[in-house]
């Protein structure tokens, strides 16, 4: 656990793992979340952001990183997205925030992944994002949802 | 009425209880409650997954008895555009609808021609700057209801114009009220149906407040008729054929973006397939996407249950007298209809039927109780405490609907947890 979490008025907590180079099972947290969201009966809008947000979460640890969590916070007005990877981190996050920068290799490109779109639409989808890395050692990221 | 009327139905006497429809139903409709299959009204998109898989043939359709037809003054025939591959080639679609009239029709009219006039606005409203991109077709009503249930946040996209079915119908009553007087309750409008969502559709419409056509006619139930009555090279009524080729394409999947000035379409059957592109599709990653057609049904609406074809066949068919008729040409579209009379009247809303509770607290109690719950239960997706899946039951047990003790393989499932546990230590 690299960020602080705060426990108070936590209604749910899930966590999901997500394996690097797996391209098949990405999307599933971000399916899973989208489902119970839907259930607790929060707004469509909403449940779209973060279904976008988690499922660039998903890829971008299955594609850079050695492997890594996803936590989802539900709270009585937010919803708190936690991820963390170990792996090479990110030199510079200014750069890694721009839309169209990424280090994603070519392989992976031809698979659509890797467009360099995956943190700028984070950050557009949540209403606070906040990124730290140390560079070989992990990414972290905390993104919160008011409901 | 209820305020959730389906065509799909289903019959007691032929339930076993089986397991087979549970798994099959994309909105997790179904639960097999003492022995027999029930339909959770407010979920069922009548797609038609069930009754292809039934193998008792337990559920059936409402459909309308062609002697619904003589309350009518003026009878009329709209039938579905797959009709178009229902017969052999040696008969021509003329032959066809010369012997539709034959069963008491006054009039028969072209449901492809409608389409043709829905190409024409399909591809003004895609030109556009402010329309929200991909479009979505409303042609599979059961694709329409999947939307509001399961992605609500994609209803925005969802196009307004009404179905070729609805257009035809609007364009006959108008024609038939100015042009030969009659009046609109004179004038009695049925559909010859491929499918049971079409059917709804017509009961309970989408965007509308109410359909224009006066009934749905299942294919099926008129079919053994039409042979007896059809004749080769008939013409003792007025000719029907009136649409080029890309309206009668729009009896099978692809067909209603062949018509469109653009590539960028996306055309998918199967209501399994359908679901993983609108996943897709909802996470925005689908942007290089204009227009989007999905069908309930493998082929698109050839493959209508309520069709007596094999859907492959009739599609096999439909391509080929697509491609023997004229091309589209908007500037023959004939209409006596303006842009309004083509769209929805009432707004499209998100069915939130999935909701656990109003309140959001209680809601969020629920789902903890919910997936507490779920992480006790065997998770094999068996089916035999009769909900689909174990969450399924999860949720039904959270809701009031289910019990735990529902779940049959609980003892045995913890004695083998428990021996595999004890081999680990």
């Amino acid at each position: 656990m690299i960020l602080a979490r705060d426990n108070n008025d936590v209604a749910m907590m899930k966590d999901f793992e997500v394996t690097t180079d797996d391209f098949s099972s990405a999307g599933i947290a971000s399916s899973k979340i989208k489902k119970i969201l839907r259930q607790i009966g929060i707004d469509s809008g909403v449940i779209r952001r973060i279904a976008i947000a988690t499922y660039e979460a998903e890829i971008n640890v299955a594609i850079h990183s050695y492997g890594g969590k996803i936590e989802v916070y539900i709270k009585s007005d937010r919803v708190e997205i936690f991820v963390e990877d170990t792996g090479p981190g990110i030199a510079d996050l200014d750069l890694a925030m721009q839309k169209g920068y990424s280090t994603a290799s070519k392989e992976i490109r031809e698979l659509g992944f890797g467009a360099g779109m995956g943190l700028p639409n984070m950050e557009k989808c949540s209403d606070d994002f906040h990124i730290e890395s140390e560079v070989e050692k992990y990414t972290a990221i905390k993104m919160t949802f008011n409901l | 009425m209820d305020k959730y009327w389906h065509s799909v139905v289903l019959d007691n006497d032929y339930c076993n209880g089986c397991t087979n429809c549970l798994s099959r139903c994309p909105t997790q409709a179904i639960r097999v409650i003492d022995g027999k299959a029930k339909i959770m009204k407010e979920r069922c998109i009548d797609c038609g997954e069930c009754l292809k898989i039934c193998h008792f043939h337990a559920k059936g359709t409402l459909s309308d008895n062609l002697e619904k037809i003589k309350n009518y003054k003026y009878k009329v025939a709209l039938p579905c555009i797959s009709m178009y591959g229902q017969f052999s080639a040696e008969y021509d679609i003329e032959d066809v609808f010369q012997a539709i009239y034959k069963l008491g029709f006054d009039l028969v009219y072209d449901t492809a021609y409608a389409a043709d006039i829905l190409t024409k606005y399909q591809n003004e409203l895609l030109r556009e700057p402010t329309i929200e991109k991909p479009v979505i077709s409303t042609y599979c009503p059961a694709i329409t209801r999947l939307i509001q249930i399961r992605y609500p946040s994609l209803i925005d996209n969802i196009t307004r114009l009404e179905s070729p079915m609805e257009i035809a119908a609007r364009q006959i009553k108008k024609r038939l009220m100015t042009e030969n007087g009659f009046a609109f309750e004179d004038i009695g409008i049925f559909y010859i149906a491929q499918c049971p969502a079409k059917i709804t559709s017509i009961i309970q419409p989408l965007g509308l407040e109410k359909s224009y056509i006066d009934g749905g006619i299942s294919l099926e139930s008129i079919y053994p008729r039409l042979i007896k009555l059809i004749e080769k090279g008939e013409r003792s009524h007025p000719e029907v054929q009136k649409a080029s080729g890309n309206g009668v394409g729009w009896g099978m999947v692809g067909g209603q973006s062949f018509g469109l000035d653009t590539e960028k379409y996306l055309a998918v059957d199967g209501i399994e397939e359908v679901i993983r592109v609108l996943d897709k599709m909802e996470l925005g990653k689908l942007p290089e996407i204009d227009f989007f057609e999905g069908y309930a049904c493998v082929t698109g609406c050839s493959g209508g249950v309520l069709n007596v074809e094999n859907p492959f066949m009739a599609k096999a068919r439909i391509r080929m007298k697509s491609s023997n008729l004229k091309d589209y040409n908007p500037d023959d579209i004939e209409s006596n209809l303006t842009r309004e009379d083509l769209e929805w009247d009432v707004e499209m809303e998100a069915r939130t039927i999935l909701k656990l509770d109003k309140d959001f607290k209680v809601a969020l109690e629920k789902m903890s109780r919910l997936e507490e719950i779920a992480q006790k239960l065997p998770g094999i997706d068996c089916g035999a405490c009769g909900a689909p899946t174990c969450r399924a039951l999860a949720e039904d047990i959270v809701m009031n609907r289910a019990q735990f003790s529902d779940c049959l393989l609980l003892g045995r499932y913890n004695r083998r947890r428990r021996k595999r546990d004890d081999n680990e230590n």
